[in-house]
């Protein structure tokens, strides 16, 4: 028996997974929520048909998502972080000895429930005296707050479905108003390979223009999203990303990372000039 | 038409779309305005006080026919039982603007609808809350209506190549909202409190509800519209609707001077009512300012003198907007929406009305009903 998981990149492209079993499959209020066990990728968790994360690359992601920011916030002691249910952003939030709150807003609680069991390699500081969970849309939960947090995390699914409220600028402008004046906000900023993934990109970045004075893109490749190559927007109030940031600081923390390092954290705003040309037209 | 010959009287708020005001011009029927209440804080034309209306009664017992707007654009409702009572024993038709009010028929909870209220006649515009194609709509006759002749009424202006797209369009909307009617709009209310309720909490907008009612001028208010009073954010209802569009990507029903009005209908989610929310919060962030100096009033109290027929077929000259006070116009001038005319024909210009025309200009609202379709120009009696 050949049993393959298939995701539609575009109309004309296809990815698959080899899947040796499926843990889970069920539908919440929002959202089919499937989980499987692979050979090559370990265990995945999709919803709608959408990848989310592979047990194997998911490090890459969410270092990415999470320790830029963190590195260049000079002392991020408050966290929002919006999306997220798979515990990831969490986990690596929770290295940080020096943040004192972490808030999740998840739409979704039967996701949080379903990563709690099947993949304890993301799902496992909820319990985490620092770490709040609050079951409700982030447009709402967001509009609420005002001059609140250090960074907020928006680690949305993509802008269709349940997650499309977060690429709005309504959302973007709740954000800016939700920070502190010196905050910063990094939000998972789509492809820019594929046709329609580029659309969406170039959609969301030029609301994010609109909304702080210092917005910058930066790059990570990701073997399992659609093109492996792909963007997170650093958006923020007061600090650049690359200007206002020192290496050797976070390299004091000691925190031990896979994908991420000093380095890197750099070289990651480096774009590929087609990128750079995409972004500069909705500028 | 069905109700009233030229020279017949006809009572009637002066707040009436302007089709309305059109079908007089075809008639020669003579419009007995009675002027609505206002409600000063909103800047809002009200429905009709049953007071109003026994005096109006009182004055032309000769009228043949009261219409009534209900429920306005903003979803408000007048006595309607309790007119129809005194027109009916005054030997009047009691003729219904039902256009935004075809829920009341399908729905629960919502105020009394034409035909349960005993009305003889009411138009409801299936298009806009029931979800049929635009321009299909029914009208709905009591038993004291000859339904023949009607027909006959209708065939003078209605074209004979009927669009079978409208009609099955037309009978597709009655069976959904016949076998579903109830879940859809109990949804659309819960959508439509949900967002009054957040949109209160942010500040500075007022979303007006039921505790308008004041068992006269406002007996009943319609839930189901989201209609939100901006002025103490120093933004025009209209400046609101521009902002939605333009900056957030909402298109909603439409802005006046005070007001903005959403329609939450079952073609909405959740996650829109979020959207709409968080933007009318962004604006208030962004765009809010003291909200001094703002123009309130929605509605001036007009003065007829000429009948709208006479005016509109008279001799007319053509005059700058700025030195048309004190003349007479022949023509609507109006913000559509809502299509409620400012002027109408045979009304007298005053400095006043002509400083509405201009505010209204100024802050964005498209203006029609004018041969110069720039408002620049007003035509008036000779």
């Amino acid at each position: 028996m050949e049993l393959w998981f298939t995701e539609r990149h575009t109309p004309n492209v296809k990815f698959s997974i080899k899947v040796d079993h499926q843990l889970y499959s069920g539908n919440s209020e929002f959202q089919r929520i499937d989980v499987f066990d692979s050979k090559e990728f370990g265990r995945f968790l999709t919803l709608d048909g959408y990848m989310m994360l592979t047990e194997k690359d998911e490090f890459i992601y969410h270092e990415m998502i999470t320790h830029v920011p963190m590195a260049v916030h000079p002392d991020p002691k408050n966290i929002l972080v919006i999306g997220a249910g798979d515990g990831g952003v969490v986990r690596e939030l929770t290295r940080y000895s020096s943040v004192e709150n972490i808030d999740l807003v998840e739409i979704d609680e039967l996701v949080v429930e379903v990563c709690k069991q099947y993949l304890p390699t993301t799902a496992c500081r909820f319990d985490d005296p620092r770490v709040h969970v609050y079951y409700e849309d982030g447009v709402k939960f967001i509009r609420r707050c005002t001059d609140k947090y250090d960074v907020i995390i928006v680690d949305s699914t993509d802008p269709f479905g349940p997650g499309e409220g977060l690429f709005t600028k309504e959302f973007y402008g709740s954000c800016f108003n939700a920070l502190h004046e010196d905050g910063i906000m990094v939000n998972q900023h789509e492809s820019p390979f594929y046709t329609e993934d580029a659309a969406a990109m170039q959609r969301s970045h030029k609301r994010i223009v609109q909304s702080f004075p210092i917005s910058k893109v930066y790059q990570a490749h990701i073997p399992t999203y659609p093109s492996g190559h792909w963007l997170f927007g650093f958006a923020s109030k007061k600090y650049h990303p690359t200007n206002d940031y020192s290496g050797s600081k976070w390299n004091m923390l000691g925190i031990k990372t896979k994908y991420y390092n000093s380095r890197l954290h750099v070289g990651s705003f480096a774009l590929p000039n087609y990128v750079e040309e995409l972004l500069k037209d909705v500028e | 038409m069905y109700a009233c010959k030229e020279g017949d009287k006809i009572i009637m708020p002066r707040n009436v779309h302007r089709s309305a005001i059109n079908a007089i011009i075809l008639t020669g029927a003579v419009p007995v305005y009675v002027n609505p209440d206002v409600n000063h804080q909103l800047g809002i034309a009200l429905g009709m006080s049953v007071a109003q209306v026994e005096q109006a009664i009182k004055e032309n017992p000769d009228a043949k026919a009261i219409m009534v707007n209900n429920p306005t654009y903003y979803g408000i409702c007048s006595d309607l039982r309790r007119i129809t009572e005194l027109a009916h024993a005054h030997g009047m038709l009691v003729l219904v603007d039902e256009a935004h009010g075809t829920h009341f028929y399908f729905g629960e909870g919502f105020p009394v609808s034409a035909m349960a209220a005993g009305a003889d006649i009411a138009s409801a515009s299936m298009h806009k809350s029931g979800g049929s194609l635009t321009q299909s709509s029914f009208l709905l006759m009591g038993k004291a209506i000859n339904s023949d002749y009607m027909r006959q009424i209708v065939n003078l202006t209605q074209t004979t190549s009927a669009s079978y797209l409208l009609l099955s369009s037309l009978d597709i909307s009655r069976k959904r909202l016949a076998l579903s009617g109830r879940e859809i709009f109990a949804k659309t209310v819960e959508m439509a409190e949900y967002a009054r309720e957040e949109i209160n909490a942010i500040g500075g907008y007022y979303a007006f509800s039921r505790e308008l009612i004041n068992g006269d001028s406002i007996f009943d208010f319609d839930v189901s519209k989201l209609s939100v009073h901006t002025l103490p954010l120093g933004l025009a209802g209209i400046e609101v609707y521009d902002l939605l569009r333009d900056e957030y990507d909402i298109q909603i029903e439409f802005g006046d001077i005070g007001n903005i009005l959403a329609y939450v209908s079952v073609g909405d989610r959740k996650r829109d009512i979020e959207r709409l929310i968080s933007a009318m919060a962004e604006i208030k962030r962004r765009f809010g300012k003291s909200g001094a100096g703002m123009l309130t009033q929605e509605y001036i109290n007009p003065i007829v003198a000429e009948t709208p027929r006479k005016a509109f077929y008279a001799e007319k000259r053509s005059l700058p907007l700025d030195e048309a006070a004190g003349n007479v116009c022949t023509e609507f001038v109006m913000c559509y929406p809502p299509g409620i005319p400012i002027l109408a024909p045979g009304e007298l210009i005053t400095p006043e009305i002509i400083e509405y025309i201009k505010y209204a200009k100024e802050k964005g609202c498209q203006m029609t009903g004018t041969e110069d379709i720039n408002i620049e120009r007003l035509n008036v009696l000779i």
